[in-house]
């Protein structure tokens, strides 16, 4: 057992955070610290960033543009980008699509697809969700019918994010309408500007617009575009899924927004008494750190694990990674509101009146991050996984 | 002891409810949000012919001498439709102030105030003041025939639509010396009065309000020091117990749409209803929810209670209750719903809104609970 890390890593951590110091524009970084959605050409300016250093897909085979880090390496370059706050990688593309293309896709689609991902050429979204299929994805619904060399797709996605930005979309769709749920579904690659494809953007509760519909009538996609087998699209779904899940911890995000909430304590807002002054309020924010450390703890133990060459199995603690990263992220967003007082009532929308900017971002971030333990697998789901599949009930 | 409604009650709760249900469905408010304006004068005068507008008034001023517990019903029936339409600054803040005004002001004013012609907003928080009612920097210096004022109130809910504002203003004193406060009748578009407007989280129009030098003339002193504190926190209480019975109507519509969302969505084949985690979680949103009700009516019972700290303790008690159930229930209505509930386009995450931001007005459930817990010390 080797607690802590190695002078290679600690110097490792040192090169990100300089890179980023020197790299990142103040702007967006400011933007990051108050929970403000970028701008599409923001993200797409820092994507390319990254990947003129080398940077934007770390985790991919080298071959393919990754850096051929180990998971700790890649693991302190996540938390530094997460904590300084810097934007992360559009996950659709660099997380989910990316990796199912390099593990199953042919040479071709690797050959045109990924180094578009790694610059954000292309931009990604995910056609999972339906209406009726959330918690039971593989209850989908929407159509594909083999045509000659052409799928015809008929159907409808939901909670499609970022869909107003992105120009390409990999679907989980059914083209064995006999078989049961999961054995009849493949996964397919469509290009957003085929005709029959509409998005409908949906607002969410903290004002903004990040989710969509997508609607898809008589869309034809190229066979060429079908990842991997016909009907095996569940596996690949799945694999995606578990990538996704290492991902969700997100102690860098909760470390930077305790940070702002610190900030904003020790501070006389407004002329207010500062909050650190209460120790009750102090109690709070402790509580959360102690959290927050046991879930950096937890987070180490599994990609140590993974680092150690224990891969397939998954770890057992790698499932709780989901369900208390996403209740640290609403705890923390929580505490930032309530340190506001009665200012988080303002909305920074149009006309807001000068002198809450320190508010910016407050309520609306705690609205928005409702939606962190609903989606990619509700915490209810992750917890009859655990139930299930770790202790066995 | 009854908490049964009289006839009298029970017929005012049933045709408010009907009422909102008819005029103020999520369609008919959305459209109410997104207009320019932000309210509806339209319903505001549906509100006034129900006689809503008069209810705290006397008779004998215009107005139908309602108590605390029709205050009660009519607030959570504005909680359950999420009436954005400012009854609570208006009739409850500003209406408890009127109240105990010169009877020449009261003459002119309630009249107008119950037709819904005329409409208030009370000008009393402050930036720096994070809820403690003592807190008032904005300065009243004597001037021949009157005073001049001078600061800034902060989130003044309906300051910018109101066409009078209730202010309060330090005549002497220290920042948080409760003595030494008076409160004025303003007009808006007196020199000096500068108002910027702006929406709160959950839709409502607010404004801040700056007073640079503003006369007030001697007969729009409302309140002289010596009564104006006490006036404020018989005010101020009043709003407490109305937000809570709001939060009370606003977490019983969470919880009914949770429930009929549980019984109607299938997922895995069944209805997620069925599932026991779930079915438990629901429970637990009713026991939230009934605790919540139980201190709203403490809360209303309350306002009528002589002994001034057992009725700080027991509406900062139920304003604590109300953080904590509508916290819970507001996020558990959203999780249960799933990705619907993330949506502007449904109402659940309207509710979950409003009660998040209930809990922001006039003390969150931290500040009341450091109060309950002060009191302990003292």
């Amino acid at each position: 057992m080797e607690l802590g890390f190695t002078d290679a890593e600690i110097a490792f951590r040192a090169e990100v955070r300089d890179f980023l110091r020197a790299s990142l524009p103040d702007g967006v970084r400011r933007k990051m610290a108050e929970g403000r959605r970028l701008d599409r050409e923001e993200t797409v300016a820092w994507t390319r960033t990254l990947n003129a250093r080398g940077w934007a897909v770390p985790h991919w085979p080298v071959e393919w543009g990754g850096t051929g880090w180990d998971p700790i390496r890649q693991m302190i370059f996540r938390d530094e980008i997460q904590q300084f706050p810097a934007p992360e990688t559009v996950s659709f593309g660099t997380l989910m699509v990316g990796p199912v293309i390099y593990t199953f896709g042919t040479r071709a689609q690797k050959e045109r697809f990924l180094p578009r991902i790694a610059r954000l050429d292309d931009w990604w979204c995910q056609g999972f969700s339906e209406p009726g299929a959330g918690s039971d994805l593989a209850s989908l619904k929407t159509r594909a019918v083999r045509d000659g060399d052409t799928y015809v797709v008929n159907g409808q996605k939901a909670w499609t994010t970022l869909a107003q930005h992105a120009n390409w979309i990999f679907l989980l769709v059914r083209t064995d309408p006999v078989a049961k749920k999961q054995a009849g579904i493949s996964f397919l690659l469509l290009d957003m500007a085929t005709p029959g494809v509409s998005v409908r953007p949906v607002q969410t509760i903290d004002g903004g617009f990040e989710i969509n519909e997508v609607f898809l009538e008589d869309v034809r996609v190229p066979a060429e575009n079908l990842v991997g087998e016909e009907n095996r699209g569940w596996d690949y779904a799945k694999f995606l899924l578990g990538n996704e899940r290492n991902g969700q911890a997100r102690v860098g995000i909760a470390k930077a927004r305790l940070r702002r909430v610190k900030a904003l304590a020790a501070a006389s807002l407004d002329g207010a008494a500062p909050r650190m002054a209460d120790p009750v309020f102090r109690r709070r924010l402790a509580e959360l750190e102690v959290e927050v450390r046991a879930l950096e703890m937890t987070q180490f133990r599994v990609i140590a694990a993974e680092a150690g060459g224990a891969e397939g199995k998954p770890n057992p603690a790698s499932s709780i990674l989901k369900i208390r990263g996403s209740e640290l992220q609403q705890a923390t967003a929580e505490l930032l509101m309530d340190t506001l007082g009665p200012a988080a009532l303002v909305a920074h929308e149009g006309d807001a009146p000068s002198g809450y900017d320190y508010a910016r971002g407050g309520a609306a971030t705690y609205f928005n991050l409702r939606k962190l333990s609903i989606y990619g697998g509700s915490n209810e789901i992750q917890r009859t996984i655990i139930a299930r599949s770790i202790l066995g009930l | 002891m009854n908490f049964q409604l009289s006839e009298e009650q029970s017929l005012l709760r049933d045709s408010v409810e009907r009422t909102f249900a008819r005029i103020y469905g999520f369609e008919a408010r959305g459209r109410i949000l997104g207009s320019a304006e932000g309210w509806s004068r339209e319903v505001w005068v549906q509100m006034a012919e129900l006689g809503l507008l008069g209810l705290p008034f006397a008779v004998d001023d215009g107005g139908f001498e309602g108590g605390p517990v029709e205050t009660m019903i009519v607030m959570e029936a504005i909680g359950r439709a999420l009436v954005v339409e400012p009854f609570l600054p208006c009739i409850v803040l500003a209406g408890t102030v009127l109240r105990a005004a010169a009877p020449a002001l009261r003459a002119e004013l309630v009249p107008q105030v119950a037709s819904g012609a005329l409409t208030l907003a009370f000008a009393h928080g402050e930036p720096q003041a994070r809820w403690d009612r003592a807190d008032v920097a904005t300065s009243a210096r004597r001037v021949p025939g009157g005073y001049r004022l001078r600061g800034r109130k902060s989130l003044v809910i309906a300051g910018g639509i109101a066409s009078r504002l209730i202010v309060s203003a330090r005549l002497d004193g220290a920042r948080t010396d409760p003595a030494g406060l008076a409160l004025f009748l303003l007009d808006p578009a007196a020199a000096g009065v500068t108002r910027a407007p702006f929406r709160t989280q959950d839709g409502r129009v607010a404004a801040d309000v700056l007073l640079d030098d503003v006369f007030v003339a001697d007969d729009h002193l409302l309140c002289a020091p010596g009564g104006a504190y006490a006036l404020i926190a018989t005010a101020s209480d009043a709003a407490v117990a109305a937000l809570c019975a709001e939060a009370v109507g606003a977490m019983d519509a969470a919880l009914a749409l949770t429930v009929d969302y549980l019984k109607t969505r299938t997922q895995f084949g069944v209805a997620i209803g069925t599932f026991q985690a779930l079915q438990h979680r629901a429970a637990d949103m009713f026991v939230a929810l009934e605790q919540a009700r139980s201190m709203a009516l403490l809360a209303t019972m309350a306002l009528e209670e002589d002994d001034a700290r057992e009725r700080a303790a027991a509406l900062s008690a139920a304003k604590v209750q109300i953080g904590r159930s509508g916290r819970f229930i507001g996020q558990q209505a959203v999780q249960l719903h799933g990705g619907i509930g993330m949506t502007m386009e449904y109402k659940v995450g309207h509710l979950f809104k409003r009660l998040t931001m209930i809990d922001k007005e006039f003390g969150d459930a931290e500040h009341h609970l450091a109060r309950l817990a002060d009191a302990l010390a003292a």
